[in-house]
């Protein structure tokens, strides 16, 4: 029973990683129909980004839970700030293309921006502190869980929340469902459609900063590629959710986490990133809407 | 026609714009480039200066960008307005001719392909055996890329697991001659068969699928069967790799102990340290390449050709026309693995070594860069594109860090700027001319 409770715990906190990048991945598909394959990349970006800041802001003397929110708000920033201008160049000039122009063009920035973080940092791994700091109440149950993982379900179940709040409540969120909905009608009732996407990347990739920084507490090393895999996995995590669904991402994302777990543990832990492609393949044939999503009829 | 993008630029605007960006760029690059990790000492080294670099090539490449941005527009607005006006009376009809155009409609197009492929086919008889060794790299991209143009360019099935195909038909040579001692002639159907097959298996499942999903479950699908081949270690031997693959033979003939000496004493030019063995590879690849050309532009004229047109135009209103969707779609990804699979035989003939880490998603994305540079559905296109991205950075090694980094900008540009890529493929189109005294059309190339 233990070695089972063990993996539902790392189940749950890969699929909380997998959610915070996946929700990335359906907000934007949801508004532009797009794969933003540079996603992955961002939360890459996000980790690489954490750690230069803690590096430099530990060397200036702060510590503790100041220096995890000043990290955090750092690689928030810039992520956002990367989603913004990857945005600007690699797709709004195509916004009138053909379907697989946006498409390639998303493939050849996410190459570009793993390989310009490989020229300018390293090709190689790089160890990344440990920046959450002890939590005293947890003594008693460290065995079975640590602070990383309370910390990551806790951080991520806050997003949850605030981003929920942010789509239901706020004029930015309602323009962000009406143009999901029909871009030209959005338009014509006055929303300005440059801003929504803007602040749909701008959104997404903070998200994915937020999990860049917590898989580096959590995986404690980091390098130029973890993107690619991650974003795959929370790309599969979306789909299989149903994509352009907020709540289908998280739950895509929690049953890929757990699937992972339990196929590395009790299967074999060689084919672990199998799992996530097969179950993509079958439930894209059982169910192409996903499992929150619903199937829509094309209308022509 | 709409005004003219040159004139009145204000430059104290445009000025600024760039000073911006290249503000902007300073700011988003600080961390990455201005901070780099030591990771020997847990330090940071820092890098002002690059910072500098950074502006500097912003402030250019942001004026250009957007010089080139306005052209573009410009140029699509003209067209669209000079469509809209009709034709002008005296205007030649259908679309501009490339220079494709012109060489392919020349008086001397035969004569001029002879004597190319007699120059091809005597290089390893002056030529060195490095050369020999790339142009025949060259020529298994040439027809993978012209396998994978029937898939994404002609058919508009976005298939990024490419690479896979590829692998099936190298490991069913390697595996085949490491364990039953088969030869390169038996494998070379047999890989290309099992190619095939693996493109019906992966066909079926992903029909209904619409482009993004495609991309998707396909890239899967070759991480899966890299995944597979590294972790069936008994049967594959993992990640070590299958060593000692043997050439290809003829008539078990060998070259090099017979007709090496012959040739050498009879040909001054010719570089004794030459395999002949690569020799003969060289000119199988070529047969391969000139087979696929034919069959490919003969394909592409035909009734399944058009079918395919149509399906990438518009899926619905192909169906609508009586076009059997499903068999379009599995034909197309049935053919596009055959190439893969004659390319992957070939390859493991040549490299006599192969392993998973050849075949990555990096080498789908190379092929799919080779088809998208060269410009999608266009036969010479794929094949001025993959000597570009083969033969150029063998030339330039000193850029070889740089080569990734080039190529992902180089999709993202191609794409903004020169969607139909380098050689833009021409369709048969139809131009309404009006006859006098009643409606009329005429068909034109």
């Amino acid at each position: 029973m233990d070695y089972f409770r063990d993996l539902l715990i790392s189940g749950l906190t890969k699929g909380s990683i997998y959610a915070l990048i996946a929700l990335g991945y359906t907000m934007v598909y949801g508004i532009i129909a797009l794969i933003n394959f540079a996603h992955g990349e961002i939360y890459m970006i996000g980790a690489f980004t954490a750690l230069i800041a803690s590096m430099v802001l530990s060397q200036l003397g702060m510590a503790g839970w100041g220096l995890l929110l000043a990290v955090g708000a750092v690689a928030v920033v810039y992520a956002a700030m990367y989603g913004w201008t990857v945005e600007k160049i690699a797709y709004k000039p195509l916004r009138q293309a053909s379907r697989l122009a946006p498409l390639i063009s998303a493939i050849g920035m996410s190459i570009f921006l793993q390989n310009y973080v490989q020229l300018v940092q390293t090709p190689n791994f790089l160890t990344f502190p440990d920046l959450i700091p002890e939590i005293s109440f947890l003594e008693p149950i460290s065995h079975i869980v640590n602070k990383t993982q309370l910390a990551i379900w806790i951080i991520t179940a806050l997003i949850m929340v605030v981003l929920t709040c942010l789509i239901k409540f706020t004029r930015m969120g309602m323009a962000m469902r009406a143009v999901a909905q029909d871009k030209d009608m959005a338009r014509l009732t006055g929303v300005n459609i440059d801003r929504v996407i803007s602040t749909t990347f701008v959104m997404g990739s903070s998200l994915a900063a937020v999990g860049g920084l917590l898989i580096g507490c959590y995986m404690q090393q980091i390098d130029f590629y973890i993107g690619f895999l991650a974003g795959m996995k929370a790309f599969t995590a979306a789909v299989l959710g149903g994509i352009g669904s907020i709540p289908g991402a998280v739950l895509g994302a929690l049953v890929l986490g757990f699937a992972e777990s339990f196929a590395a543990g009790y299967l074999s832990s060689d084919y672990e990133d199998v799992v996530a492609f097969v179950l993509l393949i079958v439930i894209l044939i059982v169910r192409p809407g996903g499992l929150l999503g619903s199937s829509q009829t094309q209308k022509v | 026609m709409p005004r003219d993008f040159t004139t009145g630029i204000n430059w104290g605007r445009e000025f600024k714009s760039s000073f911006a960006a290249a503000l902007w760029m300073c700011l988003l690059t600080c961390p990455m480039v201005a901070f780099k990790i030591n990771a020997a000492e847990n330090t940071i080294d820092y890098r002002w200066n690059y910072l500098i670099y950074v502006a500097a090539g912003t402030f250019i490449l942001s004026g250009v960008w957007r010089f080139m941005l306005a052209r573009r527009d410009y140029i699509r607005q003209s067209k669209a307005e000079a469509e809209f006006e009709g034709p002008a009376p005296d205007a030649p009809r259908g679309p501009a001719k490339t220079w494709v155009d012109v060489v392919m409609s020349s008086k001397y197009r035969n004569q001029g392909i002879g004597v190319g492929l007699l120059v091809l086919a005597s290089l390893p008889l002056w030529a060195s055996p490095y050369t020999i060794n790339i142009l025949i790299t060259a020529l298994i991209y040439i027809s993978l890329g012209l396998g994978l143009n029937i898939v994404v360019g002609v058919s508009g099935l976005l298939n990024l697991g490419y690479v896979a195909f590829y692998a099936i038909g190298a490991y069913t040579y390697a595996l085949l001659n490491h364990y039953f001692g088969l030869g390169f002639w038996v494998c070379l159907p047999l890989g290309a068969l099992a190619s095939t097959l693996m493109g019906l298996m992966l066909g079926f499942p992903v029909l209904r699928l619409r482009g993004d999903y495609l991309a998707i479950v396909t890239l899967g699908f070759g991480e899966i069967v890299r995944l597979v081949l590294v972790n069936m270690g008994d049967i594959t031997m993992g990640p070590r790799g299958i060593s000692n693959i043997s050439p290809p033979s003829l008539f078990g003939l060998d070259l090099n102990k017979v007709v090496k000496p012959v040739l050498l004493e009879w040909v001054p030019t010719m570089s004794p340290n030459l395999d002949l063995n690569k020799a003969f590879l060289f000119f199988i690849m070529m047969a391969v390449v000139i087979i696929t050309i034919v069959v490919v532009f003969r394909l592409e004229n035909s009734r399944l050709g058009r079918a395919w047109l149509a399906m990438r135009e518009d899926e619905i209103a192909c169906q609508a026309m009586g076009i059997d969707r499903t068999r379009a779609k599995l034909t197309a990804f049935a053919l596009g693995a055959t190439w893969a699979g004659l390319a992957g035989v070939v390859f493991a003939a040549q490299v006599t070594f192969i392993n998973p880490t050849s075949f990555t998603f990096m080498q789908s994305v190379m092929i799919l860069s080779i088809v998208v540079l060269g410009g999608m559905g266009s036969i010479p296109g794929v094949i001025i594109g993959a000597l570009v991205l083969i033969l150029l950075p063998e030339y330039l090694r000193a850029f070889s860090d740089y080569r990734m980094l080039i190529f992902g900008a180089l999709m993202v540009l191609m794409m903004v700027f020169r969607p139909g890529g380098l050689i833009q493929s021409v369709r048969e189109t139809y131009v309404y001319k009006p006859l006098e005294g009643g409606a009329g059309g005429e068909a034109k190339k």
